[in-house]
């Protein structure tokens, strides 16, 4: 039998498998990478930059980058996550992310990566864009203000629901989500609470209506556990790999 | 050795954050014995002395909020951010995307029942700020202190470390924006 091709990830093998890009090998060998915009069951879309690592020197998003032998990356390094704070503090520039006020408060992916990476500071001049919220579907509000653009939801409706409920559209500082009837409403589609749509959403844009606020602060999923040990439970591997207490103790 | 002095205000801000360091508890006794409050609404004390530290709640929403800011940096050798709206605007920011002569038209004028239809212009009033703003936009802040609020173990563990001469930290669990 021949050994597993291997490659460095802050001077720890990894081993890959043919296909898998260096964040899935990673999160399979229980490493973890920040990322936002992944998601274990999705195709990569290698948009919000979080996963960057250094591979020989050189910058790339471990998302969408092939697993090949001997790459030497770089990801737990203060240079890198000194970036990846600066890309959340972007983030949070860009939309209107008032945390006291959103449902979403202690489940954010966005607030998670922030709280992780130590982000204390606002650090740009916040564009408080105008982003009216959608509410006008019976079940589900939409509130744009805190979209990160991160495609996740258009993934999930066309690939999954096969929906085709959102979109993006528009380039640049001009990019938007955009729901996908002739009204542009969310109460002209067929989106129902069931959709994998529904679940994906790493910030409060995509919420059940009358749901919000019903677990205390303290019972949060990142009130207490950081997402570094918490990212590693979503990610499938192989069994007896990483240190998934929950999975394990399952089987 | 001679206590910190330590002074604080709240700007655009609900006093919540003051509310929190005062939750403290019994811990105030310890903090007591080594600092001393100059300008703070707990002493009263009307203007900013020289002081070691200044804990700032609040942004920038009038211009007397600047004033009172530019008297704390010119006195503070050290200011601290505490709580979202000093760091980010937090609240008062949300009519930040609103244009400030349409809000006061909305409120004062369009509002049926509100002060006799006029917008107040008393000299007394500080004037209102187009946008309000963090503290960071209009001085140097030496520290954040995010949080709505900042929980009292924060600004404890903040307090701890800056009054001992470390550079503050805080773990997990302590660092909250909401």
């Amino acid at each position: 039998m021949t050994e597993p091709a291997t490659f460095l990830l802050d001077g720890v093998e990894i081993p890959f498998a043919p296909g898998q890009t260096v964040i899935q090998a990673a999160l399979s060998a229980g490493r973890y990478i920040p990322h936002l915009c992944y998601h274990p069951e999705f195709r990569p879309h290698g948009s919000c930059k979080l996963c960057t690592v250094k591979v020989n020197g050189r910058t790339a998003a471990s998302c969408t980058l092939p697993a090949q032998a001997g790459l030497e990356v770089e990801s737990e390094t203060e240079e890198l996550n000194s970036l990846r704070r600066t890309l959340v503090q972007m983030l949070f520039a860009e939309g209107n992310h008032f945390c006291p006020s959103c449902e979403k408060s202690g489940n954010c992916v966005l607030q998670a990566l922030g709280y992780d990476l130590k982000v204390m500071s606002a650090g740009f001049r916040h564009f408080f864009p105008d982003r009216p919220v959608d509410a006008s579907h019976p079940d589900i509000l939409l509130d744009f203000n805190r979209c990160v653009l991160c495609e996740l939801c258009v993934r999930a409706s066309s690939e999954v629901d096969g929906k085709r409920v959102f979109a993006l559209s528009g380039r640049g500082a001009d990019k938007h989500l955009i729901v996908n009837s002739a009204s542009g409403l969310l109460a002209d589609t067929d989106m129902a609470l069931t959709d994998k749509a529904m679940e994906v959403c790493p910030v409060g844009v995509i919420l059940k209506k009358r749901a919000g606020f019903a677990q205390p602060i303290g019972a949060r999923r990142y009130d207490t556990r950081p997402i570094s040990a918490q990212a590693l439970e979503d990610a499938p591997r192989p069994l007896g790999q990483g240190h998934c207490e929950a999975c394990e103790a399952s089987e | 050795m001679s206590k910190l002095k330590v002074a604080t205000t709240s700007l655009a801000g609900c006093f919540g954050c003051h509310t929190s360091f005062l939750d403290i508890d019994e811990r105030l006794f310890t903090l007591l014995d080594l600092v001393e409050f100059n300008r703070t609404p707990l002493t009263d004390i009307k203007h900013c002395a020289p002081s070691d530290l200044g804990l700032i709640e609040g942004g920038i929403c009038n211009a007397e909020n600047v004033h009172v800011l530019r008297e704390f940096r010119r006195n503070c050798k050290v200011i601290v951010a505490l709580g979202a709206c000093a760091v980010t605007g937090g609240l008062p920011a949300q009519r930040n995307h609103l244009d400030l002569g349409a809000c006061l038209t909305e409120v004062y004028l369009t509002e049926r029942g509100m002060a006799h239809g006029l917008i107040p212009n008393d000299p007394e009033l500080p004037l209102p700020l187009d946008k309000v703003h963090p503290l960071h936009e209009v001085v140097r802040v030496d520290y954040f202190l995010p949080g709505c609020p900042p929980s009292a173990d924060a600004i404890w563990a903040f307090l701890t470390d800056f009054v001992a001469g470390r550079e503050p930290r805080l773990d997990y669990g302590l660092i909250k924006y909401d």
